[in-house]
């Protein structure tokens, strides 16, 4: 097998002794994501927010109509000084006469009130644009990490989940934020601010605008550079949160063994690269914003050169020159705000990036497009010739053939690593298999639309997380539905009712973080009357009752002999008790069945491995 | 004393300027870069004065009187101060962005570490999703306000205070109407910073919880896809994520009206202006180059006072922000190290009169007076039901938890006078749930000691047949992925054991850490453990006979207390209730199995 180009990167970009921590793995989705958005910047990111924009075409017309009267009204107050000093004070000076600078004073309180309330308008309007956008950015990619599949999850790992969903969203919110608003009124206010310089005085007119060239170069220089420096920054801080996330998720390890040091020196170095990271995007910045202020600086001095001039020689009125200085600061204003405006929107795209990124991605096991139905689940499962594979080139399951009749109770046993809980996540379609087919009433899983497949397949893990919230929310899970007797009925059948009611608040509990307020076996009970109140067609039980003491185990054993009665079930436990219910061992090696029959039968053979459990299992009770 | 726990995570302290105060230690190094940025910014300030102050003087001189010589000395003064704004601007930047960014990764680089300090009974209760909020999204307004916010509110304030004297010093009557705008300013701000420091305290606890949301939906996606509930938590998370909306929206509606107002005085202040400086220009009683630069001057107020309303925004962010970040750095570790060590430690643990209860239910006592004494190189199974106790019995003794009343002492030491990490040296435990990292196998295995050599970690291997990690495509280094969900259950808490045996403690403690190995592993990992125990004290959790027949002793525990201690068989024989626990299933499932 050739090695992934990764592990050469590992090695010569960082062979300092922090960042061996990583280890390395197959080239992950979001590397592979990474990589490809290198090349052409933008792509991505620029058609989501195409996409994201499009409901609203509407609403930004009208936006740009606000935004016109707005400015029309803010720009018309420069101009108005200009006649009230021009044409306003001859009259007074003359006789006296106050009417045309009242007239012109009127105006501008007019101009006033109505960029006033345009403005407020605008701001609004543009602020609901802006939360809807980002309602929908959230409720999109939370959808779409949540169809995407588990193997996706296993190498992405939650902190970079989070990461895309906070941080990232956090970027477009700030461009959201000061975005329509700057770039809207200083694209507005150049465009108008250029055209009236012009209409003033044609000369002076094109004398300021000859600073548009340099401010195009210097734009272009900023976009290139900063696109690239803000995707490494996004790269970085998904790895502080990544760290983050998981050094507080497993804090019990980290303080039992004394791993703070090593923590604390591993979070300084990835907090140190997205320093650094983002020390490189804000000098761009430290170059670009003034930059864009010399311009304009060395623009107004021209202006006030020649038009000094000009005025001198008496080509210009003294009225015009101010007013052309007045809309020159106009003009520039704003381009302080474009330039900031830029800045954010730079950093929001390589946000965009990354989701439009984790969007394209294509679930793992895809929803057929014309999914069959499954009017009355009887719960027979088969497994067709499956071939299975984690990593490519080291099948876990070679070629497995097994049917599981339905009604049947099937206990699965084998050494750990035997491929027990793959074969478990092949009937749920966690994964699909490499080859073969499985198939549930003889209908291929991948037919089968997901929501019909998770009615009838409910599998329990070992990993029984449990949600924020109280207990019976927890084993509501199973069927939101549900009415609290219900709930109280699985949890009762399982034997769990008592600890649940001794707890402060009893079935109103509240979990806490992770279920911590729980112990072990408890959160176990709690997953298996989730299970319990699901009431699938298939139940399947991937060591569910290994934290269980004994006398607990044998309730459930004897909730699961009612519960069992016409139902399809895989259990797989280690426990050769668990497996008495059974009607039916099949016992797994590397991948193959080995032994297939009645326990009784196995045991009867007296020379099989499930005899040899068996008799294991015997002497260490003695 | 504070509560061990801290507050509560939904609890809303006071927010205000006293907060964000607090952390002006962090600025102090960098005291000599808040100066630069602060006189480059109050240069920048005077520059924008001093423009449209040669702007007049060229308008009144060489324009109006028709000479030439000026002129092009004073366009070139404009010029060379133009170039100047642009190169104070620039310094500031510079600086800026290495100062806020060192104050960012210092606050957060502080915050981790605290957070590692706060005890088990803290990190219960706080969603990770909760505390990452305060560790980016909190920390960037801080460092927003205190790079940009900061400076532009004093260069702002002292900008506005400037310019109005100046315009005092023109020509009086008009400075005063500039002067009066202040009032409505100042009444209007103060009404707005208190309406809009619930709303922002509001959105960021709410930003907490969709954060915290999206965690749970990542992590708890392999439960969520069993059941098939993406929908019902996709709905969950678009109700939070639709409050967020609203509330953003009061937000958005609150600064769009203050933001307005703020815009709307200055222009009503240049209305009044012109009407009496342009009569006042008529009557002769200043010039019309006076009153150009009096309203230029005057427009260039209208941007300082607007951008005022964003800067207390972001001044009323950070101060929420702050509060938030210190109710963390508040939370002081009830868990506090000692000093005593243990010179040649034997490994003598005892248990006398311990009770203990958790935190936030100081009444309720999970348990109470536990008595046990294990002898050096003994091992003691600690056997009882679900619930019973022994999880927070064993995380006593590294102190996880500490003890309500009574004390664990190891070689007669009270663990609280020991050094909290030679304690944790001492003491190393396998837990039930195997929490892996994702990162290499070997940083794994490694956790609790960083230097152990090859033959160690093979031998740790080895003891609990863990030898399956040197399969993996890239051997130790292959990073197992995050809770080692790349393999299977019994292979991470193999992994689990093979890092407490590695790092060779005195009191080895194993938390029920066979359940989900298969008989026949299970019978070689009891065989090399038992030459680990040889001369390790042993606390072993068990809920099986075999495990059970690893120790020399078993102790009982039932609803929080030990009741029995005692052989195995002698318990087996005397104690229905341990029977019940650990014969039944011999009595009850052979006979209705096969045998
Ligand atoms: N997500 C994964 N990625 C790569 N390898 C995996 C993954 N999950 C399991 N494996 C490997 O597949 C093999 C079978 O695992 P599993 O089916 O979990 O075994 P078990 O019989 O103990 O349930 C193991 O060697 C394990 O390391
Ligand atoms: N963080 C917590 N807050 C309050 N109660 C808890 C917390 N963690 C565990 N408990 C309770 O303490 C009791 C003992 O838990 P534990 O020691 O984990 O039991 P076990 O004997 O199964 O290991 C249980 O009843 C559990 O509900
Ligand atoms: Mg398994
Ligand atoms: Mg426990």
């Amino acid at each position: 097998m050739n090695q992934p180009a990764d592990r050469a990167d590992i090695g010569t970009e960082a062979d300092t002794d922090v960042r061996r921590w990583r280890g390395v793995a197959e080239v992950d989705a979001d590397e592979a994501a990474e990589r490809m958005t290198a090349g052409g910047l933008g792509g991505g990111s620029r058609r989501l927010l195409r996409e994201l924009l499009a409901p609203y075409r509407r609403a930004i017309q009208a936006l740009v109509l606000i935004v016109v009267v707005e400015n029309a009204a803010r720009l018309s107050i420069p101009y108005l000084v200009k006649e009230g000093i021009d044409t306003g004070i001859p009259p007074i000076q003359e006789s006296g006469d106050l009417d045309p600078l009242l007239l012109i004073v009127g105006a501008v309180l007019v101009a006033t009130l109505v960029q006033a309330v345009s403005r407020n308008l605008f701001l609004v309007r543009s602020g609901r644009i802006g939360q809807d956008v980002l309602f929908e950015v959230r409720r999109r990619v939370f959808r779409h990490f949540q169809a995407l599949s588990p193997a996706f999850h296993d190498g992405y790992t939650s902190g970079r989940v989070i990461s895309r969903q906070t941080s990232d969203v956090d970027a477009i919110y700030e461009m959201l934020e000061t975005g329509f608003d700057g770039l809207v009124t200083a694209a507005l206010t150049l465009v108008g601010t250029a055209g009236i310089l012009v209409l003033l005085d044609v000369k002076l007119g094109l004398v300021a605008l000859l600073c548009g060239p340099f401010l195009a170069w210097l734009t272009n220089w900023f976009r290139k550079e900063s696109a690239r420096s803000y995707q490494v920054t996004r790269e970085k801080v998904a790895l502080v949160i990544v760290h983050f996330v998981e050094s507080m998720g497993g804090i019990r390890a980290v303080q039992a063994f004394r791993r703070e040091s090593r923590n604390q020196e591993i979070f300084d170095d990835v907090n140190d690269q997205y320093r650094a990271a983002n020390l490189v995007a804000f000098r761009l910045v430290a170059w670009f914003m003034p930059g864009i202020r010399l311009i304009g600086n060395i623009t107004i001095a021209l202006v006030l050169l020649y038009g000094g001039y000009r005025a001198y020689q008496g080509e210009v009125t003294i009225g015009v020159l101010a007013a052309f200085l007045l809309y020159l600061r106009q003009f520039f204003e704003p381009m302080m705000e474009i330039s900031q405006f830029y800045n954010t929107f730079q950093s929001a795209s390589a946000a965009l990036d990354k989701l439009a990124g984790v969007l394209d991605q294509e679930p793992g096991v895809p929803e057929p497009e014309r999914p069959r139905d499954l009017p009355q689940a009887r719960g027979e499962v088969r497994f067709e010739h499956v071939g299975f594979a984690y990593v490519e080139g080291r099948p876990v399951l070679p070629d497995l053939h097994l049917t599981v009749p339905a009604g049947q109770t099937l206990a699965l046993v084998g050494t750990t690593g035997a491929g027990k809980t793959t074969l478990a996540k092949l009937a749920t379609r966690f994964y699909d298999p490499t080859s073969g087919r499985v198939l549930l009433d003889g209908v291929d899983l991948r037919e089968l639309a997901s929501d019909t497949l998770r009615d009838r397949v409910v599998m329990v893990t070992q990993e029984n997380y449990l949600f924020s919230g109280t207990v019976a929310d927890n084993i509501r899970f199973g069927r939101p539905t549900a009415t609290l007797e219900e709930v109280v009925a699985a949890a009762g059948a399982l034997g769990a009712d008592d600890f649940i009611r001794a707890l402060p608040d009893g079935y109103d509990t509240d979990v806490s973080n992770r279920g911590g307020r729980l112990s072990a076996g408890q959160r176990q009970l709690v997953a298996f009357a989730r299970a319990f109140l699901a009431d699938p067609a298939v139940l399947i039980l991937d060591e569910a009752t290994s934290s269980l003491d004994v006398p607990s185990e044998r309730l459930v054993q004897r909730a699961l002999r009612t519960v069992l009665a016409g139902r399809t079930a895989v259990i797989i436990a280690h426990r050769l008790s668990t497996v008495e219910i059974a009607d039916r061992v099949v016992v797994m090696e590397h991948g193959r069945i080995v032994e297939d029959g009645s326990p009784e039968e196995l045991v009867a053979a007296g020379s099989g491995r499930f005899s040899d459990l068996h008799r294991a299992w015997l002497d260490s009770l003695a | 004393m504070p509560d061990s726990a801290g507050p509560a995570p939904d609890q809303d302290p006071p927010a205000g300027v006293h907060s964000l105060w607090r952390l002006r230690g962090y600025l102090r190094p960098h005291a000599l870069s808040m100066t630069i940025m602060l006189l480059a910014s109050l240069g920048g300030v005077g520059l924008s004065i001093a423009i449209p102050l040669v702007t007049k003087a060229l308008i009144d001189g060489p324009v109006t009187h028709h000479e030439s010589r000026g002129l092009i000395g004073l366009g070139l003064l404009a010029l060379a101060l133009g170039v100047l704004e642009a190169v104070l601007i620039w310094w500031r930047r510079w600086v800026q962005s290495a100062t806020v960014l060192d104050l960012e990764t210092a606050l957060r680089g502080d915050l981790y570490d605290h957070l590692q300090q706060l005890p088990m009974s803290f990190h219960s209760r706080w969603q990770s999703g909760q505390l990452l909020s305060r560790a980016t999204t909190d920390l960037s307004a801080i460092r927003r306000f205190s790079g940009f916010g900061l400076i532009f509110l004093i260069t702002n304030v002292l900008q506005l205070t400037i310019v109005t004297v100046v315009l005092l010093e023109m020509y009086w009557p008009l400075g005063l109407v500039v002067a009066a705008t202040a009032a409505p300013i100042v009444w209007l701000s103060m009404r707005f910073e208190r309406s809009y420091v619930l709303i922002s305290r509001r959105v960021q606890d709410e930003q907490g919880d969709l954060a915290t949301l999206a965690e749970e939906g990542a992590v708890g996606i392999r439960v969520i896809k069993s059941f098939g509930r993406s929908e019902h938590v996709s709905a969950q998370y678009e109700a939070a994520a639709r409050s967020l909306h609203a509330t953003s929206m009061d937000k958005v509606r609150l600064s769009a009206k203050f933001w307005t107002f703020l815009e709307v005085i200055p222009n009503l202040a240049v209305v009044v202006v012109l009407l009496l400086g342009a009569i006042g220009v008529g009557k002769g009683y200043l010039t019309p180059g006076e009153l150009v630069a009096f309203i230029t001057l005057m427009l260039s107020l209208v941007w300082p006072i607007a951008s005022l309303g964003v800067i207390l925004a972001m001044a009323q962010e950070a101060m929420t922000a702050a509060a938030r970040i210190l109710e963390i750095f508040d939370t002081t570790p009830a868990i506090v190290t000692g000093t005593r060590e243990i010179e040649r430690p034997r490994g003598h643990v005892r248990f006398e009169h311990v009770d203990f209860a958790f935190p936030d239910a100081p009444d309720e006592l999970v348990l109470h007076d536990v008595n046990l004494d294990i002898a050096p190189g003994e091992t003691v199974a600690l056997v009882g039901a679900t619930g019973s106790g022994k999880t927070i019995l064993t995380a006593l003794v590294p102190r996880l938890y500490d003890v309500t009343a009574g004390r664990v002492t190891i070689d007669g030491v009270d663990v609280r006078e020991l050094r909290l990490r030679h304690l944790r040296q001492l003491v190393a435990t396998a837990f039930e749930e195997p929490t892996l990292f994702s990162m290499s196998a070997r940083e794994n295995l490694t956790l609790g000691r960083a230097d152990a050599t090859e033959e160690e970690i093979h031998s740790a291997l080895e003891v609990s047949q863990a030898g399956f990690a040197r399969d993996l495509p890239w051997a130790l280094d292959t990073r197992i992925g995050e809770q080692g969900m790349a393999l299977s259950g019994g292979q991470r808490q193999r992994l689990a054991l093979a890092r407490a045996v590695l790092a060779h403690p005195t009191v080895l403690v194993l938390d029920d850490t066979l359940s989900a190995l298969d008989v026949h592993t299970e019978r070689l990992v009891e065989e090399a453990l038992r030459r680990v125990l040889a001369d390790t004290t042993g606390l072993v959790v068990a809920h099986r006979a075999s495990t059970v027949l690893l120790a020399d002793r078993v102790a009982l525990i039932q609803d929080g207390t030990i009741t029995h201690v005692g052989d195995h068989r002698e318990l087996l024989a005397t104690v229905p209730a341990y029977r019940e626990l650990l014969a039944a299933e011999a009595l009850d499932d052979t006979e209705g199995g096969a045998a």
